[in-house]
């Protein structure tokens, strides 16, 4: 099977993320990463995610990136443990490369959601730690002709999202922000402003999600996958979308 | 009882190395050459599904002639060398010279180890930033390998090739400046090889880069209306 994750669990299973470690962490010594949201839109699907991680208490990072682009035509959101997270992330880019070059051909959007199954499964052991990667994975799908987001427990379970959907800890608000302002058929423009307002609720009620840092200027990592591939935002749209975000804020802080 | 046959190492090697020549001069030739943005890979290839010309990483590129299934072997042993450096390393590690000395050592194993050798001829080639930092290297059946700059040829009219691209070769060719040199150095091949006059371009080219201007990944390859186009002007 032209499967990297295959490969390496035969040729150098020390290298899978999270294979080590017995006993529990104390957590608050572990970076964790917390909001990611998705929106279907008009022509494919947009992906945002908050630049905040945190151990325990403290903010241990401003500028942490938790979106990430898996290839051409799909993208992953991460929540949870962030170091795990990340090196799962890196393992699913070569993953999908891997078996491209292999085959000859890119992998179907649900054989991809399913190798990234697998591997979340692989961890299950450190999430009974607490060590959990939640992520959440989106592309276009060529066969469907539209856009997808697909989300995950713990345990590798998958699910379809219809519209919209949301993980980490500050997913309860930034979904409930979402559920009043998202219709069918959305712009990816509009989808992105939906994107920057949820996370603003998000970290306006979750200690654990950073809001947009208008004075070191870090604003959220937005993405768009359509037919025409991955898009990450420049930091000069995105800020452009968050000025208008905070500056409605100013008069109405709900949203 | 019967008296074990004995050949010589002398003999057994140039057995071998004859019966691997004689079954790559059969193949079409492959020419891969470096211009100005780029290393650009030309075979003749009636087959647009089984490849000659692959991906191996960002800036590495494969070419074989020879026994497909053989040098699939190789190819699919270079994808997963490289994705596993790159993975336990960095993707910055990952060399065209790494790459060609595990294929060496493959090559040459199965050179004196097995009974029969592999029937294939290789070139590796990494991109530079410029040109002067192209690499390419050419191995052969036995494992040798060979590092040369601006242009290699390999297949059974391997040397045909190679003369016709030293004379139409100059560094910082551009794209279909180079491309058509290559054909036309395949097309001294075909004839060379005296059973056909088809020119290749019908025969079927497989055409593809390494884009100096990309970032990441930087392999594509040209096909359809934009080889036609190329072949055209």
């Amino acid at each position: 099977m032209p499967s990297f994750h295959d490969f390496l669990s035969g040729a150098a299973p020390e290298l899978l993320p999270g294979r080590s470690g017995d006993g529990r962490l104390p957590l608050d010594t572990v970076r964790h990463g917390t909001t990611i949201v998705a929106l279907i839109c008009e022509g494919g699907v947009v992906i945002a995610g908050d630049r905040r991680a945190t151990m325990g208490n403290v903010i241990a990072q401003r500028d942490i990136e938790k979106v990430f682009k898996a290839d051409e035509l799909s993208a992953i959101g991460i929540a949870g443990t962030a170091g795990i997270a990340v090196e799962m992330v890196r393992l699913f880019q070569v993953e999908l490369e891997h078996y491209e070059k292999l085959e000859g051909r890119v992998l179907s959007l649900d054989g991809k959601a399913n190798r990234l199954t697998t591997m979340i499964r692989g961890n299950l052991g450190m999430a009974m730690q607490g060590l959990a990667v939640v992520p959440l994975f989106v592309g276009y799908d060529e066969a469907l002709g539209r856009g997808r987001i697909i989300s995950y427990d713990v345990t590798g379970g998958r699910n379809d999202e219809t519209g919209f959907h949301s993980v980490g800890s500050g997913s309860v608000f930034a979904r409930g922000a979402l559920k009043k302002r998202y219709h069918d058929g959305v712009t990816a423009d509009e989808a992105v402003s939906l994107a920057v307002n949820a996370l603003y609720d998000a970290a306006d009620d979750d200690s654990a999600t950073g809001g947009p840092d208008l004075t070191r200027g870090i604003f959220p990592v937005v993405a768009v996958v359509t037919a025409d591939g991955y898009r990450r935002l420049s930091e000069s749209e995105v800020g452009a979308v968050v000025e208008t975000v905070v500056g409605e804020r100013m008069t109405n802080p709900g949203g | 009882m019967t008296t074990p046959f004995y050949a010589s190492p002398e003999q057994l090697v140039r057995d071998r190395s004859e019966y691997a020549r004689k079954n790559i001069a059969r193949g079409r030739d492959v020419a891969v050459l470096s211009y100005a943005d780029g290393i650009l890979f030309v075979a003749v290839n009636p087959s647009s599904a089984l490849h000659k010309v692959s991906e191996i990483y960002d800036r590495i590129g494969f070419a074989a002639v020879g026994k497909y299934n053989e040098f699939e072997n190789l190819r699919i042993a270079g994808v997963r060398y490289a994705d596993m450096r790159g993975y336990a390393y960095d993707r910055s590690d990952v060399t065209g010279r790494g790459l060609a000395n595990a294929f060496a050592q493959t090559l040459g194993g199965i050179f004196i180890e097995n009974s029969k050798p592999y029937e294939v001829e290789v070139v590796v080639a990494e991109l530079g930033t410029t040109v002067v930092d192209d690499q390419l290297y050419r191995l052969t059946y036995d494992g040798s390998v060979s590092d040369l700059s601006g242009y290699v040829a390999i297949g059974g009219q391997a040397e045909t090739v190679g003369a016709a691209l030293e004379a139409s070769h100059a560094a910082g060719l551009e794209l279909g400046a180079a491309l058509h040199a290559a054909v036309e150095a395949l097309q001294a091949g075909v004839a060379a090889a005296g059973n056909s006059t088809d020119a290749v371009a019908d025969t079927g080219l497989e055409v593809a880069v390494l884009d100096r201007s990309r970032q990441g990944r930087t392999f594509r390859r040209i096909t359809g209306p934009a080889l036609a186009e190329l072949l055209g002007a």
